[in-house]
């Protein structure tokens, strides 16, 4: 994997055929398409073989969804994983992320968006959408609750101030410009709260994602 | 007899239950099997166990409880039973019992415990395969329970038995009765908490069911409905998206958010107002909203300040999409609304102009909040509006 040099490999998981089509379309020659998937076991073969910068990851697979991908892949290959889905539900975006995506983005997102994101992942940094970056402020918003590990569990002023502008539409360049810091800054900003996401037990977080789900 | 010896004959097969060429649950003959002796002789030994004190009676329920049944290998044939045979046992079993009564050996107080087994063999042919399996699997969970309540009863019959002869010693009667109905409950206790999970698995599924009803419901009111619109309004781009955005909007909220008043909750007010935005000018608005709070006068303004901006950015801005955060603190809400259109001149707009001036800026401030824009020419345009809580 050559850190910015040359055009990412991917690999593309998702169980619509129409939709893998699209995406190609739209990604055009910014990637280099190595193969798809529609399942989960054709996925972890697929990946495994392939090895891709980026797998970009359904959610909703049949065989157990992404997170079963995740869990089966995680640490076996270099790819770095950017979950792809419809869903808005906050247990499949805090799940998919906590099972070691590095990012989420909704189906919704343009093509350019979308290499860009690509690009953001392959490079080790995290990609957060708007939405994502709502769930983490709701999910960390202060509590009365002590947090048990203060590290992992609490996420720090200026990562507040960055998710904000996140949720408000702001891309990482004006980020950087509204809160006079770099993009480096801002990217490693976020890097760090991809990581309380995942590793952080705060109960919060799952209770949080639970309610949720009564709809 | 009705069957053949298992494959596995070099080794004694595992103590089991057989449904093949049973007679009451198998027990005798796949303890037949496991000894490697004729079936006839087992049976011969707790037919006379169970006379001579009823002792093969409590042994027969044991296994019965904790011995698993054998998984056939075949499907089903053969399962029935041979009521001949079985109507033969009950016949020796009942006479013999009559000679020994006669003859005083055995005690009334038997009596109840085999016409109990009985019913309990007579519940247990009615009930289906899946329910008797979903009522033994706790129950071999649960083994040194029923363990424990069969030494109970053993030993309470035992003293009874041993006690009747001094008729006048009734507190032996009294405390030995006693130890079998402490006994008889500790057994029955997971077979009356396994009904009553039965009865609430019952419950569960005929909610889901409702749930798939409503489900169904609501795909055909809204979704088929649209799709049929949709086809119709094949030949207008713009329309089918509005249509497809405004049922997908539909759709996620009533499938991920939850359910809650757009009448009394800011959140949900919010989201309904883009939507309603969305609808009359066809640009996607992407709403995120933190934490909550229920709708009062001031966020009310503060509602309508937002949607002026919404309206403003999605007609006026030029842009594909727009965003809208909202964010509920503890002492204050904020909602942002923000374009990458094509943004304007603030100080170009004539004083007389109403739009931002008067309906986002002039209403905060009429409301004790306040509104700020910001744009230039080609830089987009973001108004914040803000209001305190409480």
């Amino acid at each position: 994997m050559g850190e910015g040099n040359g055009i990412r490999s991917v690999v593309l998981v998702d169980d619509h055929q129409m939709f893998r089509t699209g995406v190609k379309a739209e990604l055009g020659g910014a990637v280099e398409i190595l193969g798809e998937a529609g399942d989960v076991d054709e996925a972890v073969a697929v990946v495994g073989a392939l090895r891709p910068d980026v797998v970009l990851l359904d959610v909703h697979l049949p065989g157990g969804g992404g997170i079963e991908v995740l869990r089966r892949l995680h640490g076996t290959v270099p790819s770095r994983f950017l979950a792809l889905s419809v869903s808005d539900a906050a247990e499949d975006v805090i799940g998919v992320v906590r099972g070691g995506a590095r990012g989420y983005v909704t189906k919704t997102i343009s093509g350019p968006e979308l290499t860009d994101a690509i690009e953001r992942v392959a490079g080790g940094d995290a990609v957060f959408s708007p939405r994502l970056a709502g769930f983490v402020l709701d999910a960390f918003a202060a509590s009365d609750a002590p947090a048990a590990d203060p590290e992992l569990d609490q996420i720090t002023q200026r990562e507040r101030d960055v998710l904000r502008l996140i949720a408000r539409g702001y891309a990482y360049k004006e980020i950087a410009r509204e809160l006079f810091i770099s993009v480096k800054t801002v990217e490693t900003h976020v890097s760090s709260v991809l990581r309380k996401l995942q590793l952080s037990n705060r109960h919060e977080l799952s209770r949080w994602a639970a309610a949720r789900r009564l709809v | 007899m009705t069957t053949d010896a298992p494959p596995e004959a070099a080794a004694p097969p595992r103590l089991a239950r057989w449904r093949q060429g049973r007679l009451v649950a198998g027990v005798c003959r796949g303890l037949a099997a496991h000894l490697g002796v004729d079936v006839l002789i087992v049976r011969s030994a707790f037919v006379l166990l169970s006379v001579s004190g009823g002792i093969g009676v409590a042994v027969y329920g044991a296994f019965w409880l904790m011995v698993p049944a054998r998984q056939d290998e075949d499907g089903g044939a053969a399962r029935g039973r041979d009521w001949m045979q079985l109507a033969a046992y009950a016949a020796v079993t009942v006479g013999l019992s009559s000679l020994t009564w006669s003859a005083g050996l055995v005690r009334v107080a038997l009596w109840p415990f085999i016409a109990g087994g009985i019913g309990v063999a007579i519940l247990w042919q009615q009930a289906d395969r899946d329910q008797r399996h979903r009522w033994v699997v706790p129950l071999r969970q649960l083994w040194l329970r029923s363990v424990i309540g069969l030494l109970l009863v053993i030993g309470g019959i035992g003293g009874f038995v041993a006690r009747q002869v001094d008729a006048g010693q009734a507190r032996f009667v009294i405390i030995a009765t006693l130890i079998i109905l402490t006994g008889v409950t500790v057994i029955a206790t997971p077979w009356v908490v396994r009904l009553w999970q039965d009865l609430d698995a019952e419950r569960h599924e005929r909610i889901r069911s409702q749930e798939r009803a409503e489900l169904a419901a609501h795909v055909h009111d809204s979704v088929l409905h649209t799709l049929t619109l949709i086809q119709r309004n094949a030949h207008d781009p713009k329309e089918v998206a509005r249509l497809a955005r405004s049922q997908e909007r539909t759709l996620r909220s009533w499938l991920y958010e939850p359910k809650s008043d757009p009448g009394r909750t800011f959140a949900a007010a919010i989201r309904e107002l883009a939507g309603e935005v969305e609808d009359d000018h066809g640009v996607p608005m992407e709403v995120v909203v933190v934490g909550d709070t229920a709708l009062d006068e001031r966020l009310g303004a503060a509602l309508q300040a937002a949607r002026e901006a919404m309206v403003n950015a999605a007609k006026y801005s030029g842009a594909p999409s727009v965003s809208v955060y909202a964010e509920v603190e503890r002492d204050a809400v904020a909602v942002f609304v923000r374009d990458r259109g094509k943004g304007f001149d603030l100080d170009a707009i004539p004083a007389d102009r109403m739009g931002v001036r008067g309906s986002i800026v002039g209403r905060m401030e009429r409301n004790g909040g306040t509104a700020s824009v910001r744009t230039a020419p080609g830089e987009g345009t973001e108004v914040r509006i803000e209001t305190g809580r409480g």
